[in-house]
């Protein structure tokens, strides 16, 4: 739904809440919705949320404890079930890039996993691609490729539907659907396809990207450290940023408190401190542990980048820093290797 | 499923004022069954949480076959630990743990051990000392280089003395500043490993300390021929979770708090000594 200028997930009771012919314009530093001429629904691409808030809570208390005598209790959310309507094929392969980093088998993390299986999610190919998408560069968009549990497709006369889980099949069951013909599993084709053929941007592939942690003392990170504000917006919209911090909220009798979670950035000061000192003192610093994490450092840990394509932290970086420009100028220029 | 997230209530039965300013607390699940299955190895680490205050992470001093109780010996540096250091016999913490990778045992096995430990930051590597000492069958030479600010900074003093007495172990202490009762070296720990005569061939090394002492150890060990994969070291990062989730103390591709904290040189090479990893 558009909310506040930009398309959010919010609560719907009736499709008449969606806006037919909304589009988006997205550059660097930029974001506007704009009133097409259609009818069509979902003609944007993604407004700054992903899937992430509804399964990595921005902020939410892990347990709380009671003083005398030490006591812990857990406080596992109580989630009632969503379906998120119109999540885009990046969105799904980051959330599948967050499963494995929370449900990771030796350490799965219990309020991640109540929210995660409450989840229905419904997936729609892009029909355009916005000025600052290059899912077709990592391999994640810009049509459907597993993780949802019901696909649609939107074609001009309507829209085309099929079960991507067992789940969904259970709800496309009852539904009274006509099978598709020809011609429009081919606009579907084309409609994807066009999509990807509009994308301006690409990231350089993996096993370029690995050479980023050979290039720490490349002259370019300083450039971007000039112009980089260390506000941590691109890590807030990523799909894929992991990061917490906790603390301790003590009530006011001093009798109980509670642990609180909520996302960090390792843009943050707080982020590398250790007694007495910060790891990475500097924007040069923490943009480099950023990217290099993002691009490299997943791939040893997750065997793919910790990037889906979506280009949120282009749009709304406010600055307008574009990390596909950044990492090729990186790979590209200057010095060798070390 | 079991939330990770949710510490064990342990309560004190000893404190200990090591120093000024470090402090060892004794302490047990309250549990039995939790204190009974609590099985860790040297050089791994507990969260421990002050109630309403916080969580760090602080390594476990113990052989891991002391099963009735297990020791934390702490620092204070900021609010969590000065919080800490008020606590009592008969108070409480919260347990979560124990976490991460500890000491190369297997790979020490057999072999002469080397431990270097500087300022004051020896608490990771008393763990493995105990093991070692309890079981001086199972490994060659020991050599314990322990390297201090100030002469009145070491503790486990008569500790050291007792280790020093058994077969084939050596214990050197320096201090770059010293008083007059000082039996040990006074320099650097690092200008005391270039005058031992380490059996290169058949010796690891076992580091812990402040970075930049690891680094000059390290760089005096590579150039005596040790090799990369024999030389082992013990590494901190801010931690809020200790599990590989909060990704505060990652070290490039690296989870100090799953991968390590212990470290083979060979596995950080890359990082170590670039500013801001
Ligand atoms: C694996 C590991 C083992 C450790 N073992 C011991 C030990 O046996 N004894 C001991 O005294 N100390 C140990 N430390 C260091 C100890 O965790 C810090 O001194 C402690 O977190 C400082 O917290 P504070 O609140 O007192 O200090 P503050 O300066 O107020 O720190 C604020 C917060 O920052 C984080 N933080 C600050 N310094 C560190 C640090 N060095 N490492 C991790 N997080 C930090 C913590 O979340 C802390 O609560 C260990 C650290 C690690 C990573
Ligand atoms: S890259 Fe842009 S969005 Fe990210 S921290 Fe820097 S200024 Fe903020």
């Amino acid at each position: 739904m558009a909310r506040d200028g930009a398309i959010q997930f919010a609560e719907m009771t009736s499709v008449e809440q969606l806006s037919p012919g909304l589009t988006n314009e997205q550059q660097p530093g930029r974001y506007r919705l704009r009133q097409g001429d259609g009818d069509r629904l979902f003609d944007w691409n993604h407004g700054p949320q992903g899937v992430k808030p509804h399964c990595f809570s921005p902020r939410e208390v892990l347990w709380s404890e009671q003083g005398e005598p030490l006591r812990f209790q857990p406080r596992l959310p109580a989630q009632a079930p969503i379906a998120l309507v119109g999540v885009r094929a990046c969105d799904l392969a980051a959330l599948s890039i967050q499963d494995k980093h929370f449900l990771h088998a030796d350490a799965p993390d219990p309020h991640y996993r109540q929210r995660r299986e409450q989840l229905l999610l419904i997936g729609v190919d892009c029909a355009h691609s916005a000025e600052t998408c290059f899912c077709v560069s990592t391999g994640d968009g810009p049509a459907l490729d597993g993780g949802y549990d019901i696909g649609i497709s939107e074609l001009d006369e309507g829209f085309l539907l099929w079960p991507g889980s067992d789940k969904g099949q259970t709800i496309t069951d009852r539904l009274a659907l006509q099978p598709a013909d020809d011609r429009q599993l081919e606009s579907m084709l084309r409609i994807s396809t066009q999509a990807a053929e509009e994308q301006q941007r690409s990231l350089p592939q993996p096993a370029e990207l690995r050479r980023l942690y050979r290039r720490l003392e490349h002259s370019h990170w300083q450039d971007v450290a000039d112009r980089c504000l260390a506000c941590g917006n691109c890590t807030a919209v990523c799909p894929t940023c992991f990061c917490y911090d906790t603390g301790h909220e003590m009530s006011l009798d001093g009798e109980n408190a509670q642990m609180v979670r909520q996302w960090d950035s390792c843009f943050s000061a707080g982020h590398s401190y250790m007694a007495g000192l910060l790891v990475r003192a500097n924007v040069l610093q923490r943009y480099r542990q950023w990217l290099t994490h993002k691009l490299a450092g997943w791939q040893e840990q997750q065997g793919r980048t910790g990037c889906t394509g979506c280009g949120r932290c282009i749009s709304w970086c406010p600055v307008g820093i574009d990390l596909t420009q950044e990492a090729a100028a990186i790979l590209r220029e200057g010095s060798v290797d070390v | 499923m079991s939330d990770l997230y949710l510490p064990r209530t342990a309560v004190i039965d000893q404190r200990t004022q090591e120093s000024p300013t470090i402090f060892t607390l004794r302490m047990q699940f309250e549990d039995d069954h939790a204190q009974q299955a609590f099985d860790f190895s040297p050089g791994q680490f507990n969260m421990v949480t002050l109630f309403g205050v916080g969580e760090i992470a602080i390594s476990i001093v113990n052989d891991p076959q002391d099963s009735h109780f297990f020791d934390h010996t702490i620092r204070v540096v900021g609010r969590v630990s000065e919080g800490m250091s008020g606590l009592r016999p008969g108070d409480r913490v919260g347990i979560r743990g124990p976490f991460g990778r500890g000491w190369p045992l297997d790979e020490a096995r057999g072999k002469d051990v080397l431990l270097v430990t500087g300022g004051l930051g020896c608490a990771p590597l008393v763990s493995v000392i105990r093991y070692l000492m309890n079981r001086r069958d199972q490994f060659g030479h020991i050599t314990i280089l322990q390297g201090v600010k100030h002469s009145s900074d070491l503790i486990w003093r008569e500790q050291y003395d007792i280790w020093s007495r058994e077969h084939e172990v050596k214990v050197l202490l320096a201090a770059d500043v010293v008083t007059r009762e000082w039996r040990g070296q006074q320099g650097m720990v690092t200008e005391l490993i270039g005058e031992l005569n380490l059996r290169i061939g058949r010796a690891i090394a076992l580091l812990c300390g402040p970075e930049l002492m690891m680094m000059a150890a390290i760089a005096n060990l590579r150039s005596m021929g040790l090799a990369d994969n024999q030389i082992w070291f013990s590494m901190e990062r801010n931690m809020q979770c200790g599990v590989g989730q909060c990704g505060h103390c990652q070290i490039g591709p690296k989870y100090v708090c799953r991968d390590g904290p212990v470290f083979c040189y060979s596995e950080l090479a890359d990082f170590m000594g670039t500013k801001g990893f």
